[in-house]
Order: C-alpha cells, then sequence, then structure tokens
C-alpha cells in the first residue's frame, strides 16, 4: 500500500508551489509597502503589482488597464453581473436581459437571482445536454432586444465539459455588428476561465469575450486572489465603494504578494501548458479506462470535449459521501456532488440539468487531476476503487426499491 | 462544500467499520425507511426472542439480533450501525426510548444538517419494532 496520501481533488484547489511562494515571500515583510505612496518603500509595491498585471495582460491578450485584481472569481463574477447591470440599467429602454446556463457556478447563478430579486435584470437560463453541453440554437433563440449579458462558463468544475465559448463569441459578435449600426447597445459576453485556464486557449479575442473571471486557487496560487478583465469600454460600476485602487473599479488596497504570486502562476502555466496538458490527458484516460472496468459505473461528461483534468462517474448503489470517506481514509481526496455532501442537501444542480435523477447522482464521484500526480497514484485508485464500492454495494439494500 | 461540518472520530469509525452489517432471514421484524431529504434508505431486521425477566415470573420480548441495510452518506451509516449496537440485547420498552437525539449523542454529535439522517435511524428502528408486533396479532 502506498503510504503517501494522492490528492484527486485539484478541481476544488491546489497546493501552493515552491515557485510561487517564493515569488511572494519577498512582498511580506520586505517589501511591504502600500502601492497607493509615492515612496520608495510603495514604489516597490506598485512596480510588482504592475509587473505581475503585465504578465497576465500578456497571457489572456489583453492591456493592463483590462485587468482588476479581486479576492477571487466570486467577486469578479459578482463585479462583472452587478456591475454591468448597474452601469446600463438607466440608459436601456426596457429590463436588461441576462443569458446564462443552468450549470453556471453559483457565484454566476445567485449573482443573476440577485439582480433578478431587485428587479434589476430579466435572466434566463439555457438548459443543457445529457453531456452538459449549451446548444448555440437555444443561446440563438434566447436574445432578445433587451439581451445585455450573455455569461456561460469555459469549463465546468463538476463535469469538466468545455462549453462552446469561441462559438458563442463570434455569434454575439456578428450580433453586435448590426447593432452597432443601428445604434442599438452591444451585448456584452462575459466567461469564467477558472477550470479552463491551464489547459484551454484563453485568449480574450480568440474567445470574443469582455468579461472574463478566474481564480487563483486552482493553478497553485493561495486563496484569496483572482481577476477580472473587462474589455475596454465594457460599462462596468464599481461595487466594493473606497479608494481609487485598480483604476476605481476594486476599492482597497492592493493584496500584493498574492497578485505577484498570481502572476507568477500564470507565468508557470504558460511555460508547461503543452507539457501539463499531455501529462494530465495521459493520466484521466488511464483513471477513465480503470474505472469503467467496474460494472455500474458511467463516466459523466463528453469524451471529446471535456478538460483533461476532470473525470465525474456515476457509481450505482454506493453513495457519493460514503465514498469520499472512505476515499479520505484510504488517504485519497475525491469530491462528490451528492446532495448529502452539500450543506443545504440539494443534489448537484449541474447534474440535474444534465437529466440525471437525483438517486442517481446521489452516486457521483468526481476525480480531479493536478501536476502533482502520478501514474502509479491512478494505478492505487483503480486498484482499491472495487473494494470501495463492493464494500458499500454489500451494505445497501436490494436496489429493486429504486425501479419500484 | 456550504456548511460542511466536520464529522467526530466515532461517525468515522463506524462508516469504516460498520456493526452488524447484512440481512438476517426471515426476520420477526423488518422496515425499511427513505429519507425523502437525500435519497437515503435503510432497513433494520430484527430478531425477537423471549426472556424471563428480572423477577423471574414474567416473559418479556427482547431483541435478541439485529441487522441493517443502508444506502446512503457517511450519517446515514454510522447512524444505522450505531442504533443496532444500542438495542441489541434490550426489551422492547428500553428499545423504544432510543431516540434520534440519544443516537446522535452516542456518536459524539452529528453536524446540524445531518441531524436528519438519525430520524431515518430511530424511526426504523420504531417501525420495525411495530413491524414485529403487527405480525403477533395476525
Amino acid at each position: 500500500m502506498l503510504k503517501k496520501k494522492i490528492y484527486l481533488d485539484y478541481a476544488a484547489t491546489s497546493p501552493v508551489t515552491k515557485e510561487v511562494l517564493a515569488a511572494m515571500k519577498h512582498y511580506f515583510s520586505q517589501d511591504y509597502g502600500n502601492p497607493s505612496e509615492p515612496h520608495l518603500w510603495g514604489q516597490k509595491a506598485r512596480f510588482a503589482i504592475d509587473k505581475s498585471r503585465q504578465k497576465i495582460a500578456d497571457f489572456l491578450g489583453a492591456k493592463p488597464q483590462e485587468i482588476i485584481f479581486t479576492s477571487g472569481a466570486t467577486e469578479a463574477i459578482n463585479l462583472a453581473h452587478k456591475g454591468l447591470i448597474e452601469a446600463i440599467r438607466d440608459t436601456q429602454n426596457g429590463k436588461p436581459h441576462i443569458i446564462t446556463s443552468l450549470i453556471e457556478h453559483k457565484a454566476v447563478l445567485e449573482t443573476c437571482q440577485h439582480l433578478e430579486k431587485l428587479n434589476w435584470a430579466e435572466v434566463t437560463y439555457l438548459p443543457v445536454d445529457k453531456d452538459g453541453l449549451i446548444k448555440i440554437e437555444d443561446l440563438k433563440k434566447a436574445i432578445k432586444p433587451e439581451t445585455v449579458l450573455i455569461s456561460v462558463m469555459y469549463v465546468n468544475n463538476e463535469v469538466g465539459i468545455i462549453e462552446p465559448i469561441r462559438e458563442i463569441g463570434q455569434l454575439i459578435k456578428k450580433i453586435n455588428q448590426s447593432r452597432i449600426t443601428n445604434h442599438q447597445s452591444p451585448i456584452y459576453f462575459h466567461t469564467d476561465v477558472t477550470q479552463a485556464l491551464q489547459y484551454l486557449n484563453c485568449n480574450v479575442d480568440y474567445l470574443g469575450v469582455d468579461l472574463l473571471s478566474l481564480s487563483g486557487h486552482k493553478f497553485y496560487v493561495p486563496k484569496g486572489v483572482g481577476l477580472l478583465y473587462f474589455r475596454k469600454k465594457t460599462p462596468l460600476v464599481r461595487q466594493q465603494d473606497g479608494g481609487g485602487q485598480e483604476y476605481r473599479l476594486r476599492a482597497g488596497t492592493e493584496n500584493v504578494p498574492y497578485i505577484v504570486g498570481l502572476g507568477k502562476a500564470i507565468e508557470l502555466v504558460q511555460q508547461n501548458k503543452v507539457q501539463s496538458v499531455k501529462l494530465i490527458k495521459g493520466l484521466r484516460e488511464k483513471l477513465v479506462k480503470g474505472i469503467l472496468k467496474n460494472q455500474g459505473v458511467r463516466l459523466m461528461g463528453s469524451s471529446e470535449k471535456n478538460a483533461p483534468h476532470i473525470a465525474t462517474f456515476l457509481v450505482e448503489g454506493a453513495e457519493g459521501e460514503a465514498m469520499l470517506l472512505l476515499f479520505s481514509e484510504k488517504g485519497i481526496a475525491v469530491s462528490s456532488g451528492s446532495a448529502c455532501t452539500s450543506g443545504l442537501l440539494q443534489p448537484s444542480h449541474v447534474l440535474t440539468a444534465m437529466g440525471v435523477p437525483p438517486e442517481k447522482s446521489h452516486g457521483s464521484l468526481r476525480f480531479s487531476l493536478g501536476k502533482e500526480n502520478t501514474s502509479k497514484e491512478i494505478d492505487y485508485v483503480i486498484e482499491i476503487f472495487p473494494e470501495i464500492i463492493n464494500k458499500l454495494r454489500k451494505m445497501a439494500p436490494n436496489l429493486d426499491i429504486f425501479n419500484r | 462544500m456550504d456548511n460542511f461540518q466536520l464529522y467526530s472520530k466515532k461517525v468515522l469509525k463506524h462508516v469504516k467499520d460498520p456493526q452488524n452489517i447484512g440481512e438476517i432471514k426471515n426476520p420477526d421484524g423488518v422496515a425499511t425507511v427513505g429519507n425523502p431529504v437525500c435519497g437515503d434508505i435503510m432497513r433494520l431486521y430484527l430478531k425477537i426472542a423471549k426472556r424471563k425477566t428480572q423477577k423471574e415470573k414474567q416473559e418479556e420480548d427482547y431483541i435478541k439480533d439485529v441487522k441493517f441495510q443502508t444506502l446512503g452518506c457517511g450519517a446515514a451509516i454510522a447512524t444505522s450501525s450505531m442504533i443496532t449496537t444500542m438495542v441489541k440485547g434490550k426489551n422492547f420498552k428500553d428499545a423504544g426510548k432510543i431516540t434520534n437525539q440519544a443516537v446522535a449523542e452516542a456518536l459524539g454529535g452529528l453536524p446540524l444538517n445531518k441531524m436528519h439522517c438519525s430520524v431515518l435511524a430511530a424511526e426504523a428502528l420504531q417501525k420495525a419494532i411495530k413491524n414485529y408486533q403487527q405480525k403477533q396479532k395476525k
């Protein structure tokens, strides 16, 4: 048996790498100045932030003035959605209309619901197919003259499906060309790339997005830092008032060391992308093949349109949280979309949108890979998986009750 | 996950090594209960026997053996396992006193959002006893 612990929950969060920590270290007690101050201390901090912002802008194909550092993707998403609607609601004829999908992260869904509650926006939640994909046709049909924002995630965090962001971007571009000739306000496009950043093309022009959010802690940065990209001229009202930091769009003294860490991590992503995609793709293929050898197990998402680091399964006759606990007991970290693992005791809204009934999503199990995983670890997981599900299946009453 | 609270060591112990798992063939009492909130399902089997009371004058029914089958989360498994260890050897009067609170306490407490799992275990026990009593009347 392996003594080492095996972490397979990288879609939840990741450890901070040595290089990132080393880059950050300097800005805790050495160059700790407030970047708003003109003295040397402040200027050193300012310089560090600017450098990080430039690196990130280069990576995204954006300008540095288009990057706002936040506390994470959730804050960036709140700012993008609320900030945009607040900025344009008075200039609009009729109530602003948002289109999003049923499988978005709670940060998007809850923010949209908040805007509905305030009566500031009307929201359409697009359905998805059994793989979790939205249909461009559905999106086209949902667009109205009042539509001002379309918000679709790049990679879904629960099943890893890749949404057709570039296609949506091209569609919106076309619509906006005719809107501009008719002196109508354009549709803005937001995507969250938190789960995509390390593996897919996140260039803002390639994707055709106006707003892009991400969180650092999924790629080896500490929790508590992220950013919002906003294309120049995108109307935005800041949601956190105070000082004039971040181009007056996000008040509060900058989190200098974390911003430096974020820049360093993105630099590392850029350097290692090809290699890490290859490694992780290979590991996932091996894992999927091994796990699917067990009976009553189904892979969620699509084999061609899935991010390389997420593999989610539905296991019949075993409950997700119980599996998670038994894996944990063996030193392996995994995740589940079972109702029992959510504080609200509701089945995963993503699996529900994909047409999975609650008694099936009960048995969901997510493995998510990262750069520290090895082939040996995957072997071990494949080896003990039958043990764990058989233990739970033996414990369960006759499954015929489900078929009544 | 949201509002996630930690399980006690005792809960985790019962998840790892649950007591009295399985089925009793031709049980004297059996009940299957389901939790509508999260879809957990638990079945409890009882073997009942008679014994003389301490005063040696009366006969009483007592739970000679008990087994469970559960499909559900850690708390559902742990409460199932725990209640079987609590009722074995008890007469109906004492077994009837086992509340969901008592099961949760015996496990060193449950996270608030998991308390409903302990309701499941207590409910299964009461229904299995009732099932036995109804069979006797026939």
